[in-house]
């Protein structure tokens, strides 16, 4: 399939999509007009999707500078009366939060969806937190799928329960609704409107507190009334295998398995799956409860809907068991699969479960970590960095490498192993700041050009008024990397694919009052080495800025043009001094089982700057 | 599809495939191919793929699962199919398959960096294969590094283990409805050289039937 197909199959084909690009179709299918993101995985693909068919489709797509301004855009289109739609990963709506909040309060008038895609074991993610947890902190009303085509179904039950109430919706996929791939059955695409028009009304959009008593208010009416149609809701159904001994309440994912594991077990329970969980539908599942002797709660990560299943069973004071997480039933962390699901049941039912025989090896098995690929320039950042270091005879054990989140963290990998604090996005600036005024360590913060737009500004700000002893490395590698390839406010195209101007970060490091400001091509191993000595000298704030595009942007290229350039090495040269292996440590470089040092091919993206590295000239380019 | 096998008494009306390789050898794109095929066949399919950080050099797993499957995961011992692109891997599967799954091993290593460095540790290739024999009954062992290759482009080494996976008694979509996904998926321009790779994976399983490789 080609993702332009998401735009022009037709209502009633179907096609095998992914969760993520089935809430583009989604979109589409409920009239969407603006569209808003800060890309983060697991829902990057949802906006490469878009940024591949919006100017065709007619909606307005942008990658904003975060996802606090992404989800600003999307509130101010749905307030002048256009659908909107703002994902982004879990811990994105916590920069979001600020708004997304505040936006519940004041409401919409066109449909407005937020997703929040949650990543339960923490696949590519710092941590597992729930986001059907912040549903009940905002009061926003909660949709979770289970697969594709539901995925692409609620987007348009979204808007319009949106428009209905006048309240932002919540869609929480998690990492395997994200990334599963499934048949989707498909219906027509609404054009959205073009323009909308903002009727102003203070009263409902300025969260003065004179207004806000009012909004808190009426919110909690609005979640009253909308958790009648979740209790009457179709999306919340029961699944009858003919028996009442054990009633199993679940959502999203652990549905899926729970699914699987009872068909294949042939188990007779009775099972409500709730889609649409937020506000409780406290009736139906009081209903449901009664209807059975014990209940499992089986959901991915933190025990929310088992916590309010207690909550009605001590409400209506009822005495059944409630199986889950909080007994030890099934393991509170980490995302689920079959095989938990069953040995969990495995303590409640009385069935023997299907149990199969279980391989393992004792073999030694490669690790196999991401690495930096070949021909990254931040392998080139870190490893003159490093060299500068050295010349400099500064201890490694009393520098701070504060690293951020994006590629560059992967140099916390041996040999370089610079990556010692690293916890948000942006936060390694201002992670620096603390440590320069706590000791008297050498600080080096790394950020790339994407995480500076989206949170390294205002701490750069700090660092200059407070007159920190820092040094920072901005990483511009020309694209939003690690998420597989966005554009971002530096580069000359925005999220249409239109020429757009360039935001130039030595600019805004200058503007800022930055002591030492450098712009370098990290490629020149010599030259950014040089660089980098002086500003480590350097007293106060200085920056270094290594500018080269990412591989993936490089490597395209010359496909493009045809252009195949492989490094090799000189066998005869080769003094086996294993600088380029154990210092460098690009992973096209081998150490062949003669032990004789080799490139592959295969992997060799034809940088060079491993040549450089070489101390025997013995790199060279393959002819 | 259905069956009674020793892997578990009661029927079984799912047919699930665990697929695994190491960043940029084509793994997903294999499986989406066989997703799309199966759907075009009006079967019921769901798959799990891996994107994010782990793309280039780290383990790719995708699971299939043809059939009234709700869930992607398969549960461990269940996969009637394993295709590993890398032999190594297929031990790090080892735990979805079971005695009488069909197993299905690209024989060319991928050594990563850190064996280089010294942290981690390669087996002999030899004891690769020789506890997947000792544990597996249909166990076909494929040079489709070598096979590609011949093809004109070693690039197509993830077509040349799916024609042998078409070849496998059991799998549940037809050959030609997989070369139509092919067509819909891979570049016009690199077909004719992934279709000479698929169809000589086919013709090696089809002809050595359960004991080639070693």
């Amino acid at each position: 399939m080609k993702v332009k197909e998401i735009l022009t199959e037709k209502e009633g084909g179907k096609l095998f999509l992914l969760g993520n690009e089935a809430a583009v179709r989604g979109a589409l299918e409920g009239g969407v007009s603006v569209v808003s993101t800060y890309p983060g995985t697991p829902s990057s693909e949802i906006g490469d999707a878009f940024y591949k068919i919006a100017r065709e489709a007619g909606v307005y797509f942008e990658f904003s500078s975060n996802e606090k301004v992404a989800l600003e855009v999307s509130t101010a289109a749905a307030a002048a009366g256009l659908r909107s739609f703002v994902f982004m990963k879990h811990v994105g709506l916590n920069v979001a939060a600020d708004s997304f909040m505040s936006t519940v309060y004041t409401g919409v008038r066109g449909g407005m969806i937020v997703l929040s895609a949650d990543d339960p074991s923490m696949y590519s993610s710092q941590n597992e937190q729930d986001n059907r947890i912040m549903a009940r902190l905002a009061g926003i009303p909660l949709l979770e799928p289970s697969n594709p085509q539901e995925v692409k179904d609620l987007m348009k039950f979204g808007f319009e329960l949106s428009e209905q109430f006048k309240i932002p919706v919540l869609m929480r996929t998690t990492t395997r609704i994200s990334h599963m791939r499934g048949v989707v059955n498909l219906g027509s695409i609404i054009k959205g409107k073009e323009k909308g028009y903002f009727k102003k009304n203070p009263e409902q959009y300025v969260v003065m507190p004179t207004y806000s008593v009012k909004m808190r208010k009426k919110l909690m009416e609005k979640l009253d009334k909308i958790k009648e149609i979740a209790n009457d809701s179709p999306l919340n159904k029961i699944i009858d295998k003919g028996g009442k001994t054990l009633g199993i309440v679940t959502s999203g994912s652990a549905y899926n398995y729970v699914m699987d594991v009872v068909s294949e077990n042939n188990l007779k329970v009775k099972i409500l799956k709730l889609t649409f969980s937020h506000p409780f539908p406290e009736k139906l599942v009081l209903d449901f409860i009664n209807s059975v002797d014990n209940i499992l709660v089986a959901e991915e990560v933190e025990p929310v809907m088992e916590k309010e299943v207690l909550a009605i069973i001590g409400k209506y004071n009822i005495k059944k068991k409630v199986y889950g997480k909080l007994d030890g039933t099934l393991p509170r962390i980490y995302e689920y699969n079959p095989d938990i699901i069953s040995i969990g049941m495995t303590k409640i039912v009385d069935e023997e479960l299907i149990k199969r025989e279980k391989f393992s090896t004792k073999l030694p098995l490669p690790l196999r970590p991401p690495v930096l690929c070949p021909g990254c320039p931040h392998r080139a950042t870190s490893f003159a960095l490093k060299k500068a270091i050295k010349k400099l005879k500064l201890k490694e054990e009393d520098i701070i490498y504060s690293s951020d989140i994006g590629c560059y963290a992967l140099a916390i990998q041996a040999p370089y192993k610079m990556a010692d604090y690293c916890i948000s996005m942006g936060s390694s600036i201002g992670i620096g700041c603390g440590f320069a005024k706590a000791t008297n360590q050498k600080v080096i913060s790394f950020i790339g050009d994407s995480t500076f737009f989206h949170a390294g500004v205002s701490p750069l700000i700090n660092a200059v008024h407070n007159k920190d002893n820092i040094l920072v490395v901005i990483l511009d590698n020309r694209i939003t990397g690690m998420t597989g390839g966005q554009t971002n406010p530096g580069v000359p195209v925005d999220g249409m694919g239109n020429p757009a101007p360039e935001v130039s970060i030595e600019k805004i490091v200058r503007g800022v009052g930055a002591g030492l400001v450098k712009t370098i091509d990290p490629v020149d191993l010599k030259k950014t080495e040089e660089i980098f000595k002086e500003a480590l000298q350097f007293e106060g704030v200085a920056v270094v800025i290594t500018k080269h595009p990412c591989a993936i942007i490089t490597d395209a290229e010359n496909r493009k043009k045809g252009i195949s350039i492989k490094y090799t090495i000189n066998q005869e040269e080769c003094s086996r001094c294993l600088i380029c292996v154990k210092n460098f440590t690009c992973p096209a470089i081998y150490i062949e089982k003669d032990g004789s040092v080799n490139i592959n091919p295969l992997l060799c993206d034809g940088c060079g700057v491993c040549a450089q590295v070489c101390p025997k000239k013995a790199i060279e380019v393959k002819k | 599809m259905s069956k009674e096998s020793d892997r578990g008494e009661k029927m079984k009306n799912i047919y699930e495939i665990q697929l695994i390789g190491v960043g940029g050898q084509g793994t997903v794109k294999a499986s989406t191919i066989v997703g799309e095929a199966a759907m075009k066949k009006g079967l019921n399919v769901v798959m799990s793929e891996v994107h994010g950080m782990a793309q280039r050099g780290g383990a790719v797993v995708t699971e299939l699962k043809i059939g009234e499957a709700h869930s992607p995961l398969i549960e461990e011992g269940a996969a009637d199919l394993l295709i590993s692109f890398e032999p190594t891997e297929a031990l790090r599967s080892l735990n979805k398959v079971g005695r009488d799954s069909f197993v299905i091993v690209n024989s060319s290593p991928i050594v990563p960096f850190t064996v280089s460095l010294g942290i981690s540790e390669y087996p002999e290739l030899s004891s690769v294969f020789e506890e997947l024999k000792a544990k597996i009954n249909n166990l076909l062992v494929i040079d489709a590094q070598k096979i590609a290759k011949e093809a004109g482009n070693i690039i197509s080494e993830n077509m040349v283990l799916l024609g042998a996976a078409i070849a496998t008694p059991e799998f549940p979509v037809d050959k030609d409805l997989v070369i139509q996904s092919m067509k819909e998926n891979l570049p016009p321009k690199s077909i004719k050289t992934n279709l000479k790779a698929f169809e000589s994976g086919f013709v090696k399983v089809k002809k050595g039937g359960k004991s080639i490789g070693i």
